[in-house]
């Protein structure tokens, strides 16, 4: 298990955002446990993975979109202290797919993990060089204090689970 | 300023404090002491700092190249950028994008309160909605912003409630914070589905990628720019950064900066117009990866006085400013007034006296200029190092300007300084200080008897505008220095001395707090210091702070040639009034050359600072008394903690064997003339009413008061029963 893996878990964890360590042979079994159904979904574009063997609505339509309790994405890094997943804003759809249902589940493998802003940076200047140029650096759930206290879930999820694919 | 405008404007701060002092305080309290706790725990702040300033140099040096570039980038990738004159032309380059759009969601963004683009939306007749949960309350309450990161911190949760149970009449009548964010939650999120065009602000833009970057932590601002298929952003010119690279450092100080998070939720970087497929709700059936995809994107780059404020050597540095907040977090008088005061048309806080300035003109700025009051204290929290209180100094200067009068001519005749005739004469009053202690201390007592008498004081107060309900400072007859020449001068002489020290006299502690100085040469000649206390320049921070600049130039000239001798017949300077160490350290590099101003700060120090040093580099302290264990409150002085020197008094007393507790309260309240000022005096009591409980809580109460500056001696006079003093008096061997 490598330092960064576990920075990022206690980064998540002071965020409340809970996660899972699996493998391939694992994975669907992890999966349909993050989710609160019914889940929809963008593909993972991973070799060894996929939602085909879970409970996740891959390419959903408009109605299953809305009514949807989680949204499962790949997310392109995640950064190690902040605890902050990079979610692409991609044809796929996965920036609204991570947006709108009360739960986002993500789906990570170790190798993405950055351990600091200054590696996470360095890995965003890649991905704009390839033309992938647009993310969202998400940490934790939703929230605001604009009501009197701080509450999760206004616009975006009320909870964030991350399903980490160890090396 | 007239009697009766004064009278007004003291009602107004009395209203605000009333209603929205209370919640303003708690929310900005509490996102300051966040940041310092972010701050603590982040080891790169210093460094980082170094670096944005430097970045947001070059960026606003290389502005036209930026704004070349953006446009190539976001017309590479499919978008369009206008580049705006002014608040109408923007609005209606706006108006022709929305066109026949019937709704339009916004995410929060002061660029847009600035051009008032939702009161044109709606006569052009397209329903507008906040949909950050702040800017909602306010849109509701029909209100303006109170922070320019919080907007709705002065209203409370029920407050809020009852709004909302008002207008939207709900079938359940809701009370809770859950409650209330749930109700706008589904009533935005209908409306957000329902949006024709999507606007945001942009909290960077990053020039070569065409990157609009937005720092949230709601989550709207996401769904406002790529729900509807029309995005427009909107941002000042001022929000280009060069490269991706150069954005990084921003994003790990603003969200500390602002609320004390290390990085808010969510960090939007988009390049649109972004691949996200659209989402029709309209066909219930449609898959998502069958959507039609055609986005629309327009980067509306507003300029309405930037060009200007550019080439501005005294403003240019507004446009470094990104913000976040932490001046008006760090600010008591904001803490305790809020925006709704301190604030113009659109910005409040420390710095909008510069964006007012430059954005919407000097009159606005003028209507809550005077509430900076030079403490300096947002000065280490600026992450940008904007010296937020010499944009004040100027702009007050510049104010006091344009308000001459045809009578000027009579006043300048009469007054020692080097201003036109039509600044204000209370200003005038504190900014001449100096010279008129020296006439009170001449004829004292007979200046104090008359100077108390009820008659003057009514007529101080219509005229000058200075409080009666403040008691004056009491001139002594015998000044510090009389005294010094009548003792014989320095007891310890130069031959047999360890150093010499020059000891400047301040017209406080010349003429009013002449014991504190007394006690200051007792403590030096106790350590082996010989000691001049000789005749020397006012350092000119008086006329600084009423935005009196070539008076405050001319004093500065002339300190630094009394000065300057002293250090090269190679004594110390050593200076008892936090304000004029400030001064030198600071503000005199705005009027002396370079190397001038880095000698005089060389060579000076507080007194306390100094008997540090000379206790470290091997003094004995025998001489001085022993606390014994007595404990002492202390509050230091706001510029004293702004160049780090709070903490050698402490040092210092605790080595003398005192008990010491500090103050927790950025500022006493007093800062100088403020508290004496008509307008201005409830609010300092309100400000000052934060250490009176601190020192009058179980902790405290039974504590010798000390504190390093003048006013906050007045101020804590005013304010407690037992009297109080400065710390040096606690070390003075005659004690
Ligand atoms: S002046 Fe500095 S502290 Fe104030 S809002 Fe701007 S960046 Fe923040």
């Amino acid at each position: 298990m490598s330092d960064v893996l576990t920075t990022f878990e206690s980064s998540l964890d002071g965020l409340d955002v809970a996660t899972t360590r699996t493998d391939a042979d694992g994975f669907a079994e992890a999966l349909d446990d993050a989710i609160r159904e019914p889940a929809v979904g963008v593909p993972l574009g991973l070799d060894d993975v996929s939602l085909a063997d879970t409970a996740v609505t891959v390419d959903p339509t408009a109605t299953e979109f809305e009514t949807a309790r989680t949204g499962v994405t790949p997310v392109g890094a995640g950064i190690a202290t902040y605890g902050s997943l990079a979610v692409a804003a991609d044809a796929a759809g996965s920036e609204p797919v991570s947006l709108y249902p009360e739960r986002h589940v993500a789906v990570l493998r170790e190798e993405e993990l950055h351990a600091d802003m200054d590696e996470a940076f360095a890995w965003l200047g890649e991905e704009f060089a390839a033309g992938r140029d647009s993310y969202v650096f998400a940490t934790g759930a939703s929230a605001t204090a604009d009501m009197g206290e701080m509450v999760e879930g206004v616009h975006g999820p009320a909870e964030v689970h991350v399903v980490v694919l160890e090396r | 300023m007239s009697a009766d405008t004064r009278r007004e404007k003291a009602a107004h701060i009395r209203h605000l404090l009333d209603t929205e002092g209370e919640n303003v305080r708690e929310n900005a309290s509490h996102f300051n002491e966040n940041r310092y706790d972010a701050i603590d725990e982040f080891d790169e702040y210093e460094e980082l700092r170094t670096t944005v300033r430097e970045i947001k140099e070059d960026a606003i040096e290389r502005l036209p190249e930026l704004i070349e570039t953006v446009t190539e980038s976001v017309e590479a990738n499919g978008g369009h950028v206008y580049l705006a004159e002014d608040a109408a032309d923007a609005n209606q380059y706006i108006e022709n994008v929305v066109g026949d759009a019937e709704t339009l969601v916004k995410s929060k963004s002061m660029t847009t309160e600035e051009i008032d683009v939702n009161e044109q939306l709606e006569t052009a007749g397209v329903d507008v909605y906040e949909t950050d949960l702040g800017e909602f309350v306010l849109q509701v309450a029909d209100e303006n912003p109170s922070h320019i990161v919080g907007p709705s911190i002065h209203k409370s949760r029920a407050g809020i409630a009852e709004l909302f149970n008002e207008q939207f009449d709900p079938e359940e009548t809701l009370e809770t914070p859950e409650e209330l964010t749930e109700f706008a939650r589904d009533y935005l999120g209908e409306r957000i589905r329902d949006a024709d065009v999507g606007m945001t602000g942009a909290n960077f833009v990053v020039a070569d990628s065409g990157t609009i970057t937005l720092v949230t932590n709601e989550g709207n601002a996401r769904k406002s720019a790529v729900t509807p298929d029309t995005h427009v952003a909107v941002a000042g010119v001022e929000k280009l950064i060069p490269t991706l690279s150069d954005l990084q450092p921003f994003v790990e100080l603003i969200a500390r900066s602002a609320t004390g998070q290390p990085i808010t939720q969510y960090v939007t970087m988009l390049s649109p117009p972004v691949e996200t497929p659209t989402l029709d709700f309209d066909e219930p059936d449609t898959p998502l990866s069958e959507s039609d995809g055609d986005r629309e994107f327009h980067l509306v780059l507003l300029d309405n006085g930037r060009t200007a404020m550019r080439e501005d050597d005294q403003l240019r540095e507004t446009l470094y400013c990104i913000r976040c907040g932490a001046c008006a977090n760090s600010c008591a008088n904001f803490q305790h007034v809020g925006g709704h005061a301190f604030g113009g048309e659109t910005y409040s806080g420390g710095i909008a006296t510069g964006w007012e300035a430059g954005v919407h003109g000097q009159d606005s700025a003028a209507e809550f200029n005077d509430l900076c009051t030079g403490c300096s204290r947002c000065v280490n929290n600026c992450p940008v190092k904007i010296d937020i209180p010499w944009i004040n100094e100027v702009v007050r200067d510049r104010i006091n300007h344009n308000e001459s009068t045809e009578f000027d001519f009579l006043v300048e005749g009469l007054t020692p300084d080097e201003e036109p005739g039509g600044v204000d004469l209370q200003k005038r009053f504190f900014g001449n200080y100096a010279d008129l202690a020296k006439v009170g201390s001449a004829t004292a007592p007979l200046s104090n008897w008359i100077a108390g008498t009820a008659p003057a004081r009514a007529l101080m107060e219509r005229v000058l505008g200075i409080d009666r309900r403040r008691s004056l400072p009491e001139f002594e007859r015998e000044t510090l220095r009389k005294w010094f020449d009548a003792r014989g001068g320095s007891r310890v002489s130069p031959a047999d001395a360890d150093r010499e020290a020059m000891l400047y006299p301040d017209a406080y502690t010349n003429y009013i707090e002449v014991e504190r100085g007394k006690a200051a040469v007792r403590v030096l000649e106790a350590l082996g210091v010989a000691v001049e206390v000789p005749d020397v320049a006012s350092s000119g921070r008086a006329p600084l702070s009423q935005g009196m600049l070539a008076t405050a130039e001319r004093h500065a000239h002339d300190a630094y040639a009394d000065l300057a001798e002293h250090i090269d017949a190679g004594r110390d300077i050593v200076i008892i009034e936090p304000s004029d160490l400030a001064m030198f350290a600071g503000e005199y590099e705005k009027f002396l050359p370079d190397r001038s101003a880095e000698r005089l700060d060389d060579n000076s120090y507080e007194i306390m600072e100094y008997v540090y040093g000379l206790l470290e580099n091997g003094g004995s302290s025998g001489k001085l008394p022993a606390g014994d264990g007595e404990r002492v409150a202390y509050h230091s002085h706001c510029q004293q903690r702004t160049l780090g020197l709070e903490a050698h008094t402490v040092a210092v007393l605790e080595d003398r064997g005192y008990d010491v507790l500090t103050s927790e309260t950025e500022c006493c309240g007093m800062a100088g003339s403020f508290g004496y000022k008509r307008e201005y005096y409830e609010l300092s009591m309100d400000v000052g009413s934060e250490l009176e409980a601190q020192f009058q809580d179980e902790e405290a109460r039974d504590r010798t008061v000390v504190a390093s500056g003048t006013s906050c001696l007045e101020q804590l006079d005013s304010l407690l029963e037992r009297p109080s003093r400065h710390p040096v008096q606690l070390i003075d061997p005659d004690r």
